[in-house]
């Protein structure tokens, strides 16, 4: 059994408690048009281009059989992804690792001894393995078996999820987690369907549920100014939240341009946008909000 | 800050460094004295010192409180004639040179004109020693094989232990009277050198009191006619401290930190000791006095901290003795390298962290100051609140303290032979050196340029920068089949010019032991004068002598190259390697590239490059370690660099793991510049894979951005991340927190700087795989953030 995964993280310190080591799950069913890391949301592996590192010699348009590959006339690779099989032989050409292929499969016993490396500084921080992503409920088999494994070890597994995935298997696989990350976006249906793709209701259900299995919650809440900053959803957000006695705390993440670069490397601008991200002012003024509120409030992961 | 720190320290810090030929005109004359010749070497070298501390100026400031100076004024620097004699080139290049430049005037050119160089042209140790040196040692030692450190500087190096804060000079002097009255003329063949050298160290403890008096006399008569009554309350006091210390074991707060310092400026005006003196554990040996007056109600914190800070001045004054030739190379810095330690364990194994740890801490991080330079030493048993408080002022960007591994250091101290209490009552002194304090002479010899080696026998023995044979022939590499034929060779090498070191080495330390003693310092590091020998003749309880190897994480680099890529993979032919090394990789930039970037590397936690980094250390080790000195000490290896990694890249020409001719090697046991691309938890597990225990220290790098500590949180993990490192038994790890000038320089030149994570937002990155907008960004909020 694998997994599509498109990194492992070590040293991730804003991710849960202590050192943790981000497991990146490939594919995700929401689509949020300011997503920071698009190249978790595909379900299959692939091609990335970083100009950034590039040597514009052409080894890779030249080492391509299918011609997915050319040079623009200032020696800027291009690639016509149509074309690419994934078959790799142009990051063996490639001697920068300027093109790689993002998404990997990996069994239960590759990502655990990935972990085991970072045994002493787990044990040392209290941290452990974040399984994130792309949305790692959507490959939920391996994730199910990864925290089994994991869990077996020793090794302290916090879950990042959207929430989005079927009661049954988000329960389970939440059950199987010392720690819950669950990434809330906005309360208004239709703008979250219009922002993300798909419905918030069974996020909302799902994240309620979680009462039932007695594991702490840290909610994370991107701020998008346009797009969830506004007074009625952050109203709406900390009524909903207030009722739920197991989130013990929120996290504000301000919105960054991180992902447009990699919108570019994988070819994909189309299907992303781009937002300004909000001032200090704001993300302090938000943050003064939900504390008032009664919330412990992070700035940051 | 009070007003009078703050007055004392923007001095110090706005004088610029000069050159004082007070010291040399002292030592001259008092070399012509027919008297001083017709002695024995020792009690010449006694009443050498006795004319230093009877004829160099003394000066109290306005608001000192602490008195004494190496110099004749702040940051007067002392020459070493004796030692090494300044040519007038040296003295203009010194005045002039755009890095570590000390201003010469007039009257000392003149002075060296007339006096000091026709005396001492021929004479001087630096002269000795190099004819004294094998035809195979100078071509070495040009090629920059290795470096040596007594070719300008006297050895020193040691730390102060608790000796003085029990016992005056005048108990001292009862001590030696003692082993003179215990010499037994009949069987020990030594017991004249003995007796000889017993009376210089007599000699010497009565100068320093006699200095001391100078001291209180000149405070005596500032006070009478000082106006302000509060100035003048302070003056008499200085006069009673001075009457009181070093002659007699120190009482309070005041006289320990008084009596400290007339030692520590004995020390550096006897000789131009290399890593300087300094008074080790500090909060240690204060603490008692610390609570006595607390207790007493004569002394509160706020008192303390301003007499700490007006030492940490007195350390600032004294700008590391000059240095020419590659000797400045490979230590390009005003630094005399004196290491407070703070923290740690006490001799019966308890926690040693106190009040005053955290006192000192505070004085670190106000004052700001180039010297001393500082470190907290953090056992399991020390607390984390005491690692937390000095890495707010690592994140600072200060670039201190450092922080050591204490259960490693005493285990390092007991596997070379010391005893459990000795090895507690020790730390780090220097850069990174381990030592048992005030029983040790450990002395550091020179850096060893083990990549260097390496090119040479890819070369048979030819060094390729001169084209001159230097080493050994041991074989044409084009015809080596396997990996481990090219080993063999490269261990001869490294044996043939480890052992041309230690040949040299040999003949050096007997050359001081036997024409420059030391016996003013041998007063205070134990058992010298219990032996009645001396500091530089094997006088101390223990003595090492340190080769320090560089480059470990370059050879890595190296030899996983080659064997990846020659060996294993067969990508590259031997032929192919050697040409695109002599041609500097110009033709071969895909194969420089395929080298850099698809190659194992050390610092990523890839046993393919790690074991091969145990190998090289392990070779290393076995070809120095346990080997013997001519005054019956052992020779011990550790690894730091200094500033010499910069040189010996310079006399390096391309090597295999890609690095460019002439560019800087790694440093320490750092990973190459950039080549860490798995984050800091990589880079530790890599550098835990060494046996630190069987070193005498190593020195690991870390850079860090500002935001990525910005919050307790980010502490808290760097914390972790170094108790981690420490629990892998990692000897010492400090850490530069990133500039937005490094990181523009990044933008620049990102294949450099590959390494550098930043925190982005609630994520951290690769600073150069962010997007330029990104980039530019990050810098902005680097500039901006202040602690």
């Amino acid at each position: 059994m694998k997994a599509l995964i498109f990194d492992l993280k070590r040293y991730a310190v804003h991710d849960g408690p202590g050192i943790r080591l981000n497991v990146f799950f490939k594919g995700c069913p929401l689509h949020c048009l300011w997503c920071h890391n698009p190249e978790g949301v595909a379900f299959e592996p692939e091609l990335m281009l970083m100009p950034n590192r590039c040597a514009r010699c052409g080894d890779c348009v030249r080492a391509c059989r299918y011609g997915a590959l050319n040079q623009d006339s200032e020696g800027q690779v291009e690639a016509d992804r149509s074309r690419c099989t994934l078959c790799g032989d142009c990051l063996e050409a490639c001697q920068r690792e300027a093109i790689a292929i993002v998404g990997r499969e990996m069994t239960v016993e590759e990502i655990a001894a990935e972990a085991e490396k970072e045994r002493v500084f787990f044990e040392q921080s209290g941290g452990g393995v974040t399984l994130t992503g792309g949305e790692p409920l959507a490959q939920p088999a391996l994730a199910e078996a990864l925290m089994d494994g994991l869990r077996r070890r020793g090794i302290q597994v916090a879950l990042d999820t959207s929430g989005y995935a079927p009661r049954e298997i988000f329960l389970r696989l939440a059950e199987k987690a010392d720690l819950i990350l669950f990434d809330l976006k906005l309360m208004d249906e239709k703008k979250h369907q219009k922002y993300t793709g798909v419905s918030n209701r069974p996020i909302l259900e799902n994240l309620k549920a979680l009462e039932t299995v007695g594991r702490p919650v840290w909610v994370r809440f991107p701020l998008i100014p346009g797009v969830n900053a506004d007074d009625q959803n952050l109203e709406a957000m900390a009524e909903f939240l207030s009722g739920l006695k197991m989130v013990q705390q929120l996290s504000v993440l301000p919105y960054h341009k991180g992902g447009v670069e990699k919108f570019r490397r994988l070819g994909r601008q189309a299907e992303f946008a781009v937002f300004e991200p909000p001032s200090p002012e704001q993300v302090e003024k938000v943050i003064g909000f939900f504390r008032k509120k009664g919330f412990q409030v992070k700035r940051g992961g | 800050m009070k007003e009078r720190i703050k007055k004392l320290r923007e001095q110090s810090v706005n004088t610029r460094p000069s050159i004082s030929p007070e010291r040399a005109r002292i030592v001259t004359e008092a070399y012509r004295n027919p008297e001083v010749q017709r002695v024995s070497i020792p009690v010449q070298r006694a009443l050498v010192f006795k004319a230093l501390m009877e004829q160099k100026a003394v000066f109290i400031d306005e608001g000192e409180l602490i008195v004494g100076e190496r110099g004749p004024d702040h940051k007067a620097t002392p020459t070493y004639p004796e030692v090494c004699c300044h040519s007038l080139e040296d003295l203009e290049t010194l005045n002039s040179r755009p890095k570590t430049s000390y201003a010469v005037d007039e009257e000392t050119l003149r002075l060296y004109h007339d006096e000091i160089i026709p005396f001492w042209r021929g004479r001087s140790m630096r002269e000795r020693i190099f004819a004294e040196m094998t035809p195979e040692w100078k071509a070495a030692y040009q090629a920059g094989v290795f470096t040596e450190f007594m070719e300008q500087r006297a050895p020193g190096h040691t730390v102060l232990g608790d000796k003085i804060y029990q016992r005056g000079l005048l108990d001292i002097i009862k001590d030696i009277e003692e082993s003179q009255a215990r010499l037994d003329f009949f069987n020990d063949p030594e017991a004249l050198d003995k007796q000889q050298e017993l009376k210089a160290m007599a000699i010497c403890a009565r100068a320093l009191i006699t200095y001391a008096h100078r001291q209180a006399e000149l405070a005596r008569q500032m006070a009478a006619v000082e106006k302000d009554p509060q100035r003048k309350r302070e003056l008499k006091k200085i006069a009673a401290v001075c009457d009181w210390v070093p002659a007699r074991a120190p009482r309070d707060f005041w006289e320990a930190l008084q009596y400290y310092w007339f030692v520590h400026v004995g020390v550096t005006t006897e000789y131009n000791t290399w890593d300087s003196f300094n008074p080790g554990r500090l909060d240690q040996h204060l603490y008692p006095f610390y609570k006595k007056g607390l207790e007493e109600g004569t002394l509160d914190p706020e008192r303390a901290k301003e007499l700490l800070q007006v030492l940490w001045v007195k350390f600032n004054n004294q700008p590391a003795p000059p240095k020419v030739g590659v000797t400045a190379e490979e230590s390009g810095t005003y630094t005399d390298f004196a290491l407070i330690n703070i923290g740690g364990l006490r001799p019966d194994g308890r926690d040693g962290v106190n009040e005053l740890s955290f006192l000192i801490l505070d004085v670190i991080e106000e004052m700001r100051l180039l010297q001393p330079s500082s470190m907290v030493q953090v056992s399991a048993k020390n607390p984390d609140s005491l690692l937390l408080r000095a890495l707010k002022i690592v994140r600072t960007g200060f670039g201190q303290p450092s922080i050591f591994n204490t259960d490693a250091i005493v285990q390092e101290l007991v596997r070379q032979g010391k005893s459990l209490e000795d090895a507690r009552k020790g730390g780090s002194s220097g850069c990174v050196e381990a030592g048992a304090f005030g029983a040790e002479a450990y002395i550091l010899t020179g850096y060893f340029n083990i990549p260097k080696v390496f090119e040479i026998t890819l070369n048979n023995g030819l060094d390729p920068r001169t084209g001159k044979k230097i080493g050994l022939e041991t074989g044409d590499p084009r015809n080596f089949q396997t990996f481990d034929e090219l080993l063999r060779a490269f261990e001869k090498q490294m044996r043939y010019f480890i052992d041309i070191k230690i040949r040299g080495n040999n003949v050096i330390e007997k050359l001081y032991a036997d024409y420059l003693p030391a016996p003013f310092l041998s007063l205070f590091i134990d058992d010298c004068v219990l032996k009645g020998k001396d500091y530089h003749g094997g006088g101390a309880r223990y003595n090492t002598r340190y080769i320090q190897g560089v480059g470990l994480g370059s050879i890595t680099d190296i030899l996983a190259s080659v064997k990846y890529n020659v060996y294993d993979r067969k990508t590259v032919t031997r032929d192919e390697l050697l040409r695109a090394l002599s041609q500097n990789f110009q033709g071969y930039e895909r194969l420089r590239d395929r080298f850099i970037n698809k190659t194992p590397k050390y610092g990523n936690d890839d046993d393919y490059a790690d074991d091969l980094a145990r190998l090289v250390f392990e070779m290393y080790f076995g070809l120095v370690d346990g080997r013997p000195t001519v005054c019956g000490g052992t020779y011990r290896v550790n690894l730091l660099p200094t500033t010499v990694h910069v040189y010996f890249g310079r006399v390096t020409g391309a090597t295999p793991d890609g690095r460019l001719a002439h560019e800087p090697l790694s440093e320490g046991i750092s990973p190459v510049q950039g080549m860490d691309r798995k984050g800091p938890t990589a880079v530790i597990k890599s550098a835990g894979k060494i046996d630190h225990i069987k070193t005498g220290g190593t020195l690991l790098n870390q850079k860090f951005t500002p935001q990525l500590l910005a919050e307790e949180e980010g502490l808290v993990k760097l914390k972790d991340l170094i108790r981690a490192y420490f629990k892998l038994m990692g000897h010492h790890i400090q850490f530069n927190v990133v500039t937005a000038e490094t990181l523009r320089e990044a933008q620049k030149h990102p294949e450099k700087y590959r390494d550098l994570i930043v925190r982005v937002a609630g994520y951290s990155d690769y600073f150069v795989d962010c997007a330029r907008e990104l980039q530019d960004e990050i810098i902005r909020r680097t500039e901006h953030q202040g602690f």
